[in-house]
């Protein structure tokens, strides 16, 4: 079957950019930024080789730094007159590859945006600009009794720009909302140097709303330069219950039944037994070492209405059988309880050389399966894989642990969470709630979703950015990619999504 | 696939072969918004049911011809709703409808939009094409996010034959306080209202009285309630004023006047413009009937950091909904084309290019 005729050239096959001419970019740019926004020798190229997937390498032929909103728009504009790929980044703690830069690309850096515009505290709303670090909202709205609720545990260095392009989540974004839901309006460049609002300082915007659009496009639609946030009450008080199971699958049961009590908890996760062990060695939180898996519930709000609840949860938790449950008496034991799920990927890091981390989204009731299901690649791959999740919203992430510098290692850990990844779709799910697809999940990407729907995005790609300039080869596939792909996994007997492509 | 959705196909792929322009109607109860309805009527109430529902999944998937009371009921039998309080403007309104329309009620400011509990959906585009964006999780970032964008599009970018939808449970306790006050106190007091740990689900105000709507744990509305002081409406009381501001069968909505949404910062100005007003949403959703000039309501929406539909008054009227500025009015109507290249469906529904 040929492709529909209207589908943008970069939808088909990966644009080639081998011709772009570096002195030629270089003094275009230098027309519009100082020497010191602009690098191209390669030892201060190397920095940006990478961002949190630290496994692709790839320096890019020039990085520029503006700080000025007008700078933006005169490099988007240079280089969409001279065809250059173009990948924004914030803080490369991104975990897919997303800020990874393009061999023949600019990365444009938003890393000297760091200012607080406003903090309106009278309508709990802050305006910055998009290389704000996430925690560094909610430190300039405390004194208002305010914060950002979204805290993904990278939330010290993270930007509030990667947020946005990733729709980033946290451990408390079952009650409180992901990154989108606690937007107002983002302001963006477009390829072509347009400056456009999406969303408003009121609840809603005339015609078709690009706010949901946008967020969560991993810098494929518009360069984002000032975020305006919703800022939520701080709550007044925060308690956390720890249960502990011996059995993974009745842990699962458990957050199943409290979500069916009609209660949603301000966190709601989980860790098996090798995950608490790793992360207990290396933060001495106190967890019980024999459980199969532990729950961290918390619960916040008033005094009375945190005392109401924790009784509840107790209650729940005793009744699925968990082994044991403690509720923290003050703060410090609170802070605690979390700090050891918060330290989990640098515990990982502790106890093997190399980890990968995985981020598939299942319905929850398919979790004991899915547990199951990683043991046996654990065998299969002879690897292991330490498992934590954000329970209450089904998502997943197994910590596959390897060793970089063993031969043949990257490429079975790869394989490895390939197959998780796959599952996630066969359960229902997703293969990714939050860490995005940039280049890592590329492939999976065709399992996920069929061809006319890929079609789609290509189109919504092309109604931003027609060119295919901006982080061009991430996040969506090409269809000649998914036709390999299914080449690939041919041998691997599984059902395909894409029979209406050429195999051969 | 199922033979309704089949057939919706085809039929789509051929009036976009014959550019026959196609108007998708649900229970066809929300004529009255938006401009004119034009073209060949496409029925989805044949096409209903609930696909998949466990409540504590805290989804629910249904066709779009299910009409949206029996999806409620359905939803309360376990205990739970959906959270932004959709309008019941009339019998009969469907699941599609509420999607496509976009439209929340007096939760809106506490909990989100209808855009906001949008966890999937599938579409038919104008090429016939199924597609099938996002899904029945609760977190997911794979591809763009699709499915919200259809929130409020009102049928112009294709067909909704299903949605996966964020269901929560319904609060425990509830009461509703009233209290006197002019409206700059009124819009004072919900701003430093909604900046404290306060349940408030709700709020109206109108010719001098404010009515504050508390959702919760017990313990959390007991609280609340001690705290605010206020008089305590009747259970009864309350229930009549929050469902006929939600469906606009209060008397406010009753007259002859055009009805005008003013949809603006929370802490914007009083709208100052003359006719009769009523605030919801925390002060950031102002109704006024009024029979001034379309243009000086607009201004003055625009001054406030806002935007102005003729909500009712205006069926038919090309200029309902507020003027877009130049470079998103180019990136919308670049988006209209690509799921609708032939532009058949609701052709000058929400604006008159497009
Ligand atoms: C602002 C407003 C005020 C209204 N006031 C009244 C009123 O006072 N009295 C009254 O009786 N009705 C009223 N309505 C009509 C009622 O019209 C709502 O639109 C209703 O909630 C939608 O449900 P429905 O199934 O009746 O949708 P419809 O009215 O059939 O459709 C609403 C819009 O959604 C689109 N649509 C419907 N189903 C789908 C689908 N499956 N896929 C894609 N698009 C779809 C339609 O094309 C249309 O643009 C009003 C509507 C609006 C928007
Ligand atoms: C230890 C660790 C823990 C983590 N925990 C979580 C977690 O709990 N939850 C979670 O969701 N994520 C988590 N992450 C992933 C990561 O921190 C988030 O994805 C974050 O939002 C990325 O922000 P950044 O500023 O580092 O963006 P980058 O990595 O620099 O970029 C990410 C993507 O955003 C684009 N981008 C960046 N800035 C802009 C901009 N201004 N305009 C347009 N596009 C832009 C880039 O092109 C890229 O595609 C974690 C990462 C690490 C390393």
């Amino acid at each position: 079957m040929g492709e529909p005729a209207d589908l943008p050239d970069f939808s088909v096959a990966e644009r080639d950019f081998s011709t772009v001419d570096k002195a030629r970019l270089v003094s275009s740019l230098s027309r519009v930024l100082p020497a010191a926004s602009l690098l191209h020798d390669l030892e201060d190229l190397r920095p940006y080789e990478c961002d949190g997937m630290s496994a692709l390498r790839q320096v890019p032929m020039v990085v520029a730094l503006p700080e000025t909103e007008a700078q933006v728009v005169e490099i988007l504009k240079i280089c969409a007159a001279l065809g250059v790929p173009v990948v924004a980044r914030g803080a490369g703690t991104g975990l897919s590859g997303g800020a990874q830069p393009h061999k023949f690309g600019l990365v444009l850096s938003l890393a000297r945006f760091k200012k607080i515009i406003r903090i309106d505290a009278h309508a709990r709303r802050a305006v910055v600009q998009p290389g704000v670090r996430n925690l560094a909202i909610s430190e300039a709205a405390a004194p208002f009794g305010l914060y950002y609720a979204p805290d993904p545990s990278s939330q010290i260095a993270c930007t509030i720009g990667g947020n946005v392009a990733e729709n980033s989540g946290g451990v408390h974004c079952l009650k409180y909302g992901l990154t989108i839901h606690n937007l107002l309006k983002v302001r963006g460049v477009t390829i072509a140097g347009e400056i456009v609002e999406f969303g408003s300082l009121a609840l809603d915007t005339p015609g078709y709303d690009l706010l949901p659009l946008v967020t969560g496009s991993e810098g494929m639609l518009a360069v984002v330069t000032e975020v305006t946030v919703k800022l939520t009450p701080k709550p007044q008080l925060a308690q956390c219950v720890l249960a502990a199971f011996d059995d993974v699958v009745k842990a699962g049961e458990a957050v199943a039944a409290v979500i069916a009590a009609g209660i949603i908890p301000a966190g709601l996760e989980m860790m098996d037994q090798p995950a608490t062990a790793a992360v207990e060695e290396f933060v001495h939180a106190g967890y019980p070492l024999d459980a199969e898996a532990i729950l961290l519930c918390e619960s916040d709000g008033t005094p009375e209405e945190v005392a109401e609840e924790i009784a509840r949860v107790r209650a729940i938790l005793e009744a699925s059988g968990a082994t044991e449950v403690r509720v923290s008496r003050d703060e410090g034991e609170r802070l605690r309880f979390w700090a050891g799920r918060k330290a989990a990927f640098p515990a990982a890091g502790r106890i093997s050389p190399d980890y990968y981390c995985m981020d598939g989204t299942i319905p929850r009731k398919r979790l004991g399966e899915m547990l199951k299901a990683i043991q046996q690649m654990e065998k299969k791959y002879s690897m292991r894989c330490i498992n934590v999740f954000h329970a209450g919203d089904g998502n997943l992430h197994p910590l596959i642990l390897f060793d970089a510098n063993k031969p043949g290692d990257q490429h079975t850990a790869e394989a490895f969470g390939a197959e998780i990844l796959e599952l996630s779709v066969a359960l229902g799910g997703t293969i990714t709630g939050e860490h995005g697809v940039g280049i890592e999940k590329i492939n999976q990407m065709c399992s996920q979703f069929a061809t006319p729907t890929l079609n789609a995005f290509h189109r919504v790609k092309a109604a931003f950015d027609p060119q295919g300039l901006l982080n061009p080869g991430k996040a969506i596939p090409t269809l000649n990619r998914c036709a390999e792909y299914g080449r690939e996994r041919m041998g691997a007997n599984v059902v395909q999504a894409h029979p209406d492509l050429p195999r051969f | 696939m199922s033979e309704l959705i089949q057939a919706w196909s085809e039929r789509i792929r051929a009036a976009a072969a014959n550019r026959q322009p196609l108007c998708i109607r649900g229970g066809g109860t929300k004529a009255f918004y938006g401009g004119p309805e034009v073209g060949e009527p496409i029925l989805t109430d044949a096409y209903r049911g609930i696909v998949n529902y466990a409540p504590s999944e805290l989804v629910v998937t249904v066709r779009a011809g299910t009409p949206l009371a029996d999806l409620e009921a359905a939803l309360a039998a376990e205990n739970q709703m959906l959270a932004f309080e959709p309008p019941h403007f009339a019998d009969g309104g469907t699941v599609g409808g509420c999607v496509a329309a976009g439209l929340a009620g007096p939760r809106r400011a506490a909990v989100g939009g209808v855009r906001d509990f949008v966890l999937g959906a599938t579409l038919i585009d104008g090429r016939g094409d199924v597609l099938r964006f996002g899904g029945e999780v609760m977190k997911n970032v794979a591809g763009y996010d699709v499915s919200r964008f259809l929130a409020g599009s009102l049928g112009t970018l294709g067909l909704i034959a299903e949605v996966s939808l964020k269901v929560l449970p319904r609060p425990v306790a509830e009461a509703t306080l009233r209290f006197e006050m002019d409206e700059a106190a009124a819009l004072h007091q919900l701003n430093v209202w909604a900046g404290q740990p306060l349940p408030v689900s709700a709020s109206v105000w109108r010719g001098g009285v404010l009515h504050l709507r508390l959702s919760g744990a017990g313990a959390a509305v007991d609280a609340a309630i001690a705290r605010l002081g206020g008089e305590r409406l009747a259970d009864a009381a309350a229930a009549v004023l929050w469902r006929g501001l939600r469906d606009h069968r209060d008397d406010f909505f009753a007259g002859t006047l055009p009805l005008w949404r003013l949809s603006v910062p929370s802490d914007a100005l009083a709208v100052a413009l003359p006719g009769e007003q009523l605030v919801e949403w925390g002060g950031a959703q102002r109704w006024l009937r009024s029979d001034a000039p379309v243009v000086e309501i607009r201004v003055r929406a625009a001054a406030l950091g806002g935007h102005a539909t003729l909500f009712r008054g205006g069926a038919g009227r090309s200029d309902v909904f507020h003027p877009l500025p130049a470079p998103m009015q180019a990136l919308q109507r670049n988006l209209k084309q690509a799921f609708d290249p032939a532009g058949i469906f609701n052709p000058g529904r929400l604006y008159p290019e497009f």
